[in-house]
């Protein structure tokens, strides 16, 4: 006798299935992208009708006044993100690189990666607390440098986890291939090995930068705000989201309609320029690159 | 020009897992030598202990010695220098996969500093001609991944990335086992051709080829080099009775 495969007898009950399924899993995506769209259409609503020339262009009018802009702020928040950048992402991604190339199941790679989780988990006004006590109490000053680090020091966790991740998934006949051909081992990991994860060490990065830039509570401390012009480094500095508390928590209507406008700027600015690195990233990418 | 190769009491390990025993031979320059034996008995790791690959495994232990012409290379030099001049083919194709098929091939010149566009041009060209490979290539090469080859293409891609560093010696780990019958008769015709320059030693699961290619032919069984001599012999009078029934596919 031949045995048989054990069937369902009833081939609608198997479409009937496949059915629910596809259909809770569309459900599900629009769950996940629902408050999405509902919060970047009223943040549109809200703030659009606020932005014109002068937003971008003024620094903000005293109390009383109607008008003004939040130039400043948006200059100060891209000083102190291309601060908290140029020492988060070498950091995170070198303590990345130790953890996965290095370190592996070593004592002191194990602690790194506690410290960093732990880290991870700080609540961002603790961070902001302690680089007060550090850096702002010894020099008896706010400024934008110790907003930047403050914010630095929050991406560190982040783009190390997830360097060490992706290293970790290049394959070991990638590193093989390197050693093989004579190369030292230092240059078979920045030339070869991280360059074949790059595509997921950017991401890490890119999240990082997105989640410290509308971070409010570290800034509080440090960079203080600032209704004036200032690029000096060392002193108080506008913010974007600092302007958009200030002016959220007032009682004033016009300064309410700035806060929506100045928060539809931190949103796209993020957007904008997650999508600039991916693109100048995708622009060497090869047809089949995995 | 290629150099021989002298193996003295060469023993190695995973671990407490020993693999290798006192393997001892002598592999003439600008030859071809075929290693064979069956699956697991130690050929990968005994050509990865002539460019002291085993060693990049956490676990991999090596003793004895290894001359490749007059160097001891556990003794006289860094590995860094060992596998300049022993280029290797792994069993299994491993491109860069983020590079294109031109950046792979020049990889190991450019990554230890050689500059010169129009000469890596050549070479690149002239590697990729060696590996029978150029044809299918040549429109592409700056714009596909070396991973968007097939497996076959792959191997040659890696061949062609080891002869770009001009190497002394070549190491090949059953570098056909992915190729159809064109393109293994393409790089059995590039061996021929390469023994004038290379010493070459290949493992390979394929008898008539290791008839066809090499000089030389080494029988492995279980860790232990069973017999060494010229293919000839090996393949119509072997002098022990376990390479016999190998041979003869008795084995077993
Ligand atoms: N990375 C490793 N870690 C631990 N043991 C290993 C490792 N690689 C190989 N071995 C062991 O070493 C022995 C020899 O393996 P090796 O790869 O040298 O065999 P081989 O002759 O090349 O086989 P094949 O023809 O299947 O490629 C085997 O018993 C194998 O289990
Ligand atoms: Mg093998």
């Amino acid at each position: 006798m031949e045995q048989q495969l054990p069937r369902s007898n009833n081939s609608t009950t198997r479409n009937l299935v496949d059915h629910v399924a596809t259909g809770l899993a569309v459900l599900s995506t629009i769950l996940v992208v629902t408050p999405l769209v509902a919060i970047f259409a009223y943040l549109l609503f809200k703030g659009a009708s606020s932005l014109n020339l002068a937003f971008f262009t003024q620094v903000p009018k005293p109390v009383g006044e109607v008008g003004g802009g939040m130039a400043n702020a948006i200059l100060g928040s891209g000083i102190i993100l291309a601060i908290a950048s140029l020492m988060g992402v070498p950091v995170g991604i070198a303590a990345g690189i130790y953890l996965a190339e290095f370190g592996r199941n070593t004592r002191f790679a194990n602690v790194v990666r506690f410290t960093a989780d732990v880290l991870n988990g700080v609540p961002s006004i603790v961070m902001g607390i302690a680089v007060y006590s550090l850096i702002v109490l010894p020099q008896k000053h706010f400024s934008a440098f110790s907003g930047g680090v403050a914010l630095g020091i929050m991406m560190i966790p982040t783009i190390t986890r997830t360097t060490e991740e992706m290293l970790v998934m290049v394959p070991n006949s990638v590193r093989e291939a390197a050693l093989g051909l004579g190369l030292p081992n230092w240059r078979s990991v920045l030339s070869i090995t991280l360059r074949t994860a790059s595509p997921g060490v950017i991401t890490g990065c890119m999240l990082a930068f997105a989640r410290v830039a509308g971070e409010t509570a570290p800034l509080l401390f440090t960079a203080f705000g600032n209704s004036f012009w200032s690029t000096n480094l060392n002193q108080p500095i506008a913010a974007l989201p600092l302007q958009i508390y200030i002016y959220a928590i007032s009682p004033y209507d016009d300064w309410h309609r700035l806060a929506w406008a100045g928060a539809l700027v931190l949103i796209l600015l993020i957007v904008v320029s997650v999508a600039l690195v991916r693109y100048v990233a995708s622009r060497g990418t090869l047809k089949g690159a995995a | 020009m290629g150099v021989g190769i002298t193996v003295k009491d060469l023993d190695a390990w995973y671990g407490t897992h020993q693999t290798l025993f006192k393997i001892s031979l002598d592999i003439p320059a600008n030859q071809a030598t075929a290693l064979i034996g069956p699956s697991g008995c130690g050929k990968s790791t005994f050509v990865r202990c002539l460019n002291r690959m085993h060693e990049t495994n956490a676990s991999g232990r090596v003793d004895g010695t290894v001359r490749i012409g007059a160097m001891d290379i556990y003794k006289d030099a860094a590995p860094v220098e060992i596998r300049r001049r022993v280029g290797m083919v792994f069993q299994r194709p491993n491109p860069f996969p983020t590079m294109s098929i031109y950046e792979n091939v020049a990889s190991g010149l450019k990554l230890n500093g050689f500059r010169n566009r129009r000469v890596l041009d050549e070479i690149v060209e002239r590697s990729l001609k060696h590996a029978a490979l150029w044809e299918e290539v040549k429109d592409d090469l700056r714009r596909k991944s070396g991973a968007s080859l097939s497996g076959g293409q792959q191997q040659r891609l890696c061949i062609a990335r080891a002869l770009a560093v001009d190497p002394e010696v070549l190491l090949m780990d059953e570098p056909a086992s992915a190729l159809d019958p064109v393109s293994t008769a393409k790089i059995e015709d590039l061996i021929f051709e390469l023994k004038s320059q290379y010493t070459i030693v290949i493992v390979t699961h394929n008898m008539q080829q290791a008839a066809r290619v090499a000089e030389r032919t080494g029988f492995f069984l279980s860790g232990k080099l069973v017999e060494f001599d010229v293919t000839h012999k090996i393949f119509t009078n072997p002098g022990d009775k376990r390479t016999e029934d190998y041979i003869t596919g008795r084995f077993g």
